[in-house]
């Protein structure tokens, strides 16, 4: 009974009746003492009993002090002053006397009524009204999630949501960054993980904002390196996201003092960033992209702004996607695209400012296909070669030269393996032999067909060049390989440095790390995966440092005497075996472009330069074009 | 028939008809006897002669007598009564005394507490309490599974009764040990009362104790079969179980009744209040819980909306349509009292005004049900930082009111229309006061506010009401009064004071002039506005009132209070008419369906109980909450049933379901043994919960639209 007491109640000790009754100067005896310590506890366990009904009638869960002294005064006993407030008392011991109390600190009386600052005293009570349920059952779903998510937030999360979103949103850089390094690294968030897409998802509300815009943008970024965060099904919303600052004219673009072109391309970045590393979660994303994509592509009344951000986004996703979306959508888009640039009209400065954007996107965008496509040869036929020392050597230099984005360890290690191995057990190869894309040197010759010497990769279209037989690229792009050996053709030898710095800096081999679905079309998953890395590498590359800047203006230098020789002898030899080409895809004949290639012979027959004689300006206009993803006052400089 | 009837009736005074001399056997009209007659006490019974209330007196002025050595008179006094010589032996004359010591404290408010404690007074072997207990024990453990149940209900009033004569006896080690080794056998709903029994040990600390004195004064009422009470009385007779027997008669009032024994979960049901279940007799009494007619008003034809679209024909049709609706309303519902039986109000004009406004509206109402539920308003209070402890709507909901725990009444307009004072007396004389908007000229714009505040209590205001003319504002405090405030100077315009305690809940009539309050010293008052003294008090509830309702007619009121019962009383005569048992906590709110036929109560457990008035019976078990409900709300066509609870939780219920789905026979209606279906789970049509706001006031506007309120808790 005793210790049930104990655990019922709280007890008084005789000990404190007799110090207590010490303090009012009487002495007790023992048993008084006990008698008097059983008595207070009975009737401190009575006044509690009634304070309570003061707090059930009060409404409330908490049973205050002021009930208690309710139920005191009720009972005639003295109300107890002094313990009132709001927060709670300290309680302190002294270590000498085991004495335990309430600090009681001594309240300056003068100084309190003289103090000026005055407080406010609490807002005005009201009353505020809201529609919580609509006819009932209008609202039965969400009151079934809505709540619960909310419950679940504790009281921390919710302050961490509400710091994070404010300290990203708001005007101080520095604490932005911070805010985005801890998103970055934070591993207790999941459970904000809805909120932060769905602040994400706002994108379309400030579409005017070109600061906001690039500060969500970087939360997705934040968000898609986390080590910590399965995005999940979450992913669809966020390239949704991303997908509109890519693509979509924003409110922001309209004056053109707003570079908005950086951000797209930081939106295109963060899109192959996203792919490549969460691409997994969703099946058929890629080809959703793609086709989004596509669709803006070849809709001429979209402002060039979008077409472009259509171009960076393909470019983004790798080169492959280039080749199967831009490539064949070229000729056609070339007109409209002309048609702008010619335009020297004083009203059609802007778009034309704007063309030029374009046109320096797609020619970034074909340069690294052309340059990819020739890898990829190499690659395939060292594969078959049973050597891959070019991939090992692209994922170790990719680790090295991505900065901006800078992937989770684990799985790019994982990711070079697994290329491997799928590119050495045949996918790759077998791939190659389905999907017989247009062969590198008539898609060589197309591009220069339309770009001329803008372009700023070469390749022999010489004698050596026509010699090689056409079902023998591995060996063509294997000698190109090789470092500066004993080249047996002037051209190749001289475009080894360029080929090599190439090689250094993108990774594409390793495309595939992870098994999926086949992307629906197109030369295998290899591709599809080693799209966006090698993408995302080339753009931060083009976008931080100046070692590509260089090698570019390189090339430039190097080349122009290469612009005035190949091109001039061998437009015959070449024609030629472009038409033999073309046969032979004829006979495969599946793919749409093939008929748009097939107007592309008497184009071809006409010599390029009738194309590049028509662009002299955008030849010029090469080197500040390169220079935009970084700068941005760029657009103007051409003009 | 009329035998049983009397040894009904007879079971009552038992005490006075055993005794030594009535042997069991030759007594035909009693159905049993004391047990045994071994012990000193049981031999020391008196004889039948006289009633127990006359034999208490005679024994009592004995006993002063002998005290002042008036040995004549004493002698001379027992031989006109007739007692025994030996009646003044101490010991009898407190056992004789302890027979109706019950029944003569209930008679006061205010009992005599040194009468109701010496019935414990009798002294008993301390050690033999436990295994008397413990044999009963056992004997109710080994009965017929039938009966186990029903005997079961002893076990609580015995308990509490021996550990009290333990305790009074100062027996508390016994009493300590008693309690411990049998407090884990009691009902769970009986904890509460269980941990103040646990925390008294001293005959000194039962003075004074409020629980105790009213286990004192009511006799604990059980409603047990005849054959399950017989088997509990021959046990206690073959084993000459005194003390347990003298326990039962003494402060048990056992309900016989003729038919199968109850369940476990019907007795369950019913039992959780402090004095067990009502006596059947109690809820006899007919109640005319039908509406009162409506008075006639002509519907006026120029309604604006008809007047819009108005044709020749229109309002030819209408007049028809209206004449049924009045014959509708001149049909006398049989079950409705009388129109005068409570004499009502004249109506005003701004009455009549206001109820061609409310039909109007009634029109336009949305019809509610399982498939087309209200949609949810709610009204959140925001800084009250000193605490919200009352609300109300006017019944068109144009006007809110809080009451709040720092003494103040606000006031609240919902609508856009402003909350106006009337203009001082002198600019009142400046006025034209035959103008036809005179009523809009006395108001004072400049103190057109969208709320004002109201002093004048000195405590928390725990209960507010408006009038439902939306002239006055009646509150109930802590202080001990209700005020009535007028909403056109704002301004309290009374105090009435009678209740000397907290007052927890006050309500006007719906016809105003009365209204009810009920508060901590355990009564109901009817009051009428222009009295300063009650009309009426409603004493018999064993614990604080907690709730009170007018029922829709005005003749009855319903009071809800923390000894877990539920009465209706009758407003005329001021007899409890009902007492409602089953809830195992205090009961916080109370709601009349509008057709007056069915009464919800919410409690401190969470549950909603549904009882029909008319029959006494309990018809549903609401269970979903999970905190007490603080509000109950029929809609306005009485379908769903809206609850707002302490857990942040609106929730509606499928009523007409539930009255529907109960099967009730005549034997279930006369005995009142329910058969409860566990359909909680169907019958709630949905739940609505707010962030972090408790539900404390629910509402129907006219058109079935619902509105909550409560304090935003931050």
């Amino acid at each position: 009974m005793a210790d049930r007491e104990e655990r019922r109640f709280a007890e008084v000790s005789r000990e404190s009746v007799r110090l207590m009754a010490e303090g009012a100067g009487v002495e007790l005896g023992d048993d008084v003492a006990a008698l008097l310590a059983e008595d207070v506890c009975y009737r401190l366990r009575e006044a509690t009993q009634s304070s309570s009904q003061f707090m059930r009638h009060a409404k409330r869960r908490k049973l205050t002090v002021e009930d208690f002294n309710r139920a005191l005064r009720w009972s005639n006993v003295e109300a107890i002053c002094g313990y009132g407030a709001q927060d709670a008392l300290p309680f302190r011991s002294v270590k000498e006397g085991e004495l335990f109390f309430v600090e009681d600190r001594d309240v300056n009386l003068v100084e309190l009524a003289l103090a000026t600052n005055i407080p406010k005293g609490c807002a005005e009570t009201m009353v505020r009204v809201n529609v919580s349920y609509l006819d009932g059952k209008g609202n039965l779903e969400p009151q079934g999630t809505v709540p619960t998510a909310v419950q679940s937030l504790s009281d921390d999360l919710l302050k961490y949501y509400q710091q994070i979103t404010r300290a990203i949103l708001g005007e101080d850089p520095h604490l932005m960054k911070v805010a985005l390094l801890d998103l970055q690294s934070n591993s207790k968030i999941a459970a904000l993980l809805p909120y932060f897409v769905y602040v994400i998802s706002g994108v379309k509300s400030v579409s005017h904002d070109l600061e906001q815009l690039n500060r969500l943008m970087h939360m997705v970024k934040s968000l898609v390196q986390n080590p910590y965060l399965y995005l999940g099904s979450y992913v669809r919303s966020l390239v949704s996201s991303v997908m509109y600052c890519i693509l979509e004219p924003l409110a922001a673009s309209i004056n053109p003092l707003n570079d908005h072109w950086t951000l797209r391309d930081y939106a295109a970045l963060l899109l192959s960033h996203i792919f490549w590393t969460h691409g997994d979660l969703v099946s058929g994303l890629y080809h959703q992209i793609v086709l989004s994509l596509q669709k803006v592509l070849s809709d001429p009344v979209r402002p060039l702004c979008s077409h472009y951000g259509a171009v960076v986004g393909l470019h983004a996703l790798g080169w492959k996607a280039v080749e199967r979306v831009l490539f064949p959508h070229l000729p056609a888009y070339w007109a409209n695209l002309q048609a702008v640039l010619d335009d020297y009209s004083v009203s059609n400065a802007q778009v034309k400012a704007d063309g030029h954007k374009v046109y320096g996107a797609i020619l970034v965008a074909v340069e690294r296909l052309l340059k990819m496509k020739a890898l990829s040869l190499s690659q395939s036929a060292e594969g078959h070669s049973g050597a891959h020392p070019g991939s090992v050597v692209g994922a170790a230099s990719y680790r090295v030269n991505s900065p901006g984005l800078s992937p989770p360890p684990e799985p790019l290690s994982e990711a070079a393996l697994g290329i491997a191995s799928h590119l050495q057990v045949g996918g790759a190869g077998c791939h190659w032999e389905e999907w017989t894309p247009v062969p590198l040197p008539a898609m060589y010759c197309e591009l220069y067909s339309f770009f001329g010497d803008s372009l700023a990769v070469r390749f022999s279209t010489g004698p050596g060049f026509g010699t090689h037989s056409p079902c023998t690229p591995s060996q063509l792009s294997n000698s190109r390989k090789e470092p500066p050996g004993p080249a047996s053709n002037l051209d190749t030898t001289r475009k080894m440095p360029q080929l090599t710095a190439n090689l250094n800096i993108s990774p594409r081999q390793d495309g595939s790390p992870r098994t999926d679905p086949p992307p629906p079309s197109l030369s295998g998953t290899g591709s599809v995966r080693a799209v966006p890395r090698a993408s995302s590498m080339q753009r931060s590359k083009s976008s931080s440092s100046c070692s590509r800047q260089r090698s570019a203006g390189l090339s430039r230098e190097v080349f122009p005497k290469a612009r005035f020789t190949s091109p001039q002898t061998t437009p015959p030899a070449f024609s030629f075996l472009i038409g033999g080409r073309q046969m032979g895809q004829r006979c495969q004949g599946r793919r749409p472009f093939q008929t748009m290639f097939a107007t592309t012979p008497p184009v071809s027959a006409v010599p390029p330069r009738t194309y590049a004689h028509k662009l002299p300006v955008i030849g010029r206009v090469g080197k500040p074009v390169r220079r935009w993803t970084c700068s941005h006052y760029s657009l103007h400089l051409p003009l | 028939d009329t035998s049983l009837a009397k040894q009904k009736t007879d079971i009552k005074t038992e005490p006075s008809t055993d005794g030594f001399g009535n042997n069991n056997a030759n007594d035909g009209r009693v159905l049993s006897a004391s047990p045994g007659s071994g012990s000193s006490t049981g031999s020391n019974k008196q004889t039948a002669a006289v009633t127990p209330e006359d034999q208490q007196t005679l024994l009592a002025v004995l006993q002063f007598l002998k005290k002042n050595k008036l040995i004549e008179s004493v002698e001379i006094l027992r031989r006109e009564a007739g007692l025994p010589e030996n009646s003044l032996d101490p010991k009898a004359t407190e056992s004789a005394g302890a027979g109706s010591g019950g029944a003569a404290a209930v008679a006061e408010d205010q009992p005599d507490v040194r009468v109701v404690l010496s019935a414990y007074s009798q002294q008993g072997d301390p050690t033999l309490y436990e295994v008397y207990y413990s044999d009963l024990k056992k004997f109710i453990e080994t009965v017929l599974d039938c009966h186990r149940a029903e005997l079961s209900q002893v076990f609580y009033p015995l308990f509490v009764h021996m550990y009290l004569e333990l305790v009074y006896n100062n027996h508390e080690s016994e009493a300590k040990a008693f309690f411990e080794k049998f407090s884990g056998d009691q009902e769970c709903y009986y904890e509460e009362d269980l941990r103040v029994l646990s925390g008294l040990t001293k005959k000194e600390h039962m003075r004074g104790n409020e629980t105790l004195l009213d286990f004192r004064t009511s006799k604990f009422v059980l409603r047990i079969s005849r054959d399950s009470y017989q088997l509990l009385k021959r046990h206690l007779q073959e084993r000459q179980n005194n003390q347990i027997w003298n326990i039962i008669q003494e402060h048990l009032y056992i309900d016989i009744f003729d038919g199968m024994p109850r369940s476990k979960s019907q007795i369950d049901a019913m039992s959780g209040s402090l004095a067990g279940e009502a006596k059947r007799e109690a809820n006899k009494t007919k109640v005319y819980y039908g509406l009162l007619k409506e008075p006639e008003i002509e519907l006026p034809l120029d309604d604006e909306d008809e007047e819009a679209e108005n044709e020749e024909g229109k309002p030819k049709k209408k007049k028809p349509k209206k004449d049924s609706m009045g014959s509708k309303s001149k049909k006398q519902d049989p079950n409705a009292p009388s129109q005068n039986r409570i004499p009502l109000p004249e109506l005003k004009d701004s009455d009549k005004l206001d109820k061609i406004m409310y039909m109007k509206e009634a029109t336009k109402r949305i019809r509610l049900g399982s498939d087309n539920l209200p949609s949810v308003c709610f009204y959140t209070f925001l800084n009250a930082y000193q605490g919200l402890t009352a609300v109300d709507f006017t019944d068109d909901s144009s006007l809110i009111a809080g009451g709040f725990a720092d003494s103040t009444v606000r006031v609240w307009s919902v609508t856009p229309k402003k909350l106006r004072k009337v203009k001082s007396a002198a600019d009142l004389n400046l006025i034209d006061k035959e103008s036809d908007d005179v009523l809009e000229r006395i108001m004072d714009e400049k103190t057109a506010s969208e709320s004002k505040i109201m002093y004048g209590h000195s405590g928390p205001v725990y209960g507010i009401s408006f009038s439902p003319d939306r002239n006055y504002l009646l509150s109930s405090s802590e202080d001990g009064t209700v005020r009535l405030w007028s909403l056109l100077t704002f301004t309290c315009l009374v105090a009435y004071k009678g209740h000397n305690y907290p007052v927890w809940d006050t309500q006007f009539s719906p016809y105003g002039y009365y209204f009810v309050s009920g508060g901590h010293d355990r009564v109901a008052r009817l009051w009428a506005t222009d009295h300063y003294q009650p009309l009426r008090i409603f004493s018999g509830h064993l614990a604080d009132i907690t709730c009170t309702r007018f029922h829709p007619n005005s003749n009855y009121v319903a009071t809800g209070s923390s000894d877990r019962t539920i009465r209706v009383w009758d407003v005329l005569s001021g007899n409890c008419v009902r007492i409602f048992t089953g809830h195992k906590g205090p009961i916080h709110s109370l709601a009349f369906s509008p057709n007056g036929k069915f009464l919800a109560s919410g409690a401190t457990d969470g549950r909603v109980l549904l009882w029909d008035i008319g029959h006494g019976l309990m018809m549903g078990e609401l269970k979903g909450h999970t905190d007490t409900i603080y509000s109950l709300r029929f809609s306005r066509d009485g379908e769903i049933l809206a609850s707002g609870s302490m857990d942040n939780t609106v929730r509606l219920w499928d009523v007409m379901k539930a009255f529907d789905d109960l099967e009730t026979d005549d034997f279930t209606a006369a005995t009142g043994h329910i058969h409860l279906q566990d359909n909680s789970q169907e019958l709630l049509l949905g739940t609505y919960t707010t962030k972090s706001t408790p539900v404390i006031h629910l509402h129907f506007t006219r058109r079935n639209l619902l509105l909550a309120a409560g304090a935003f808790n931050p």
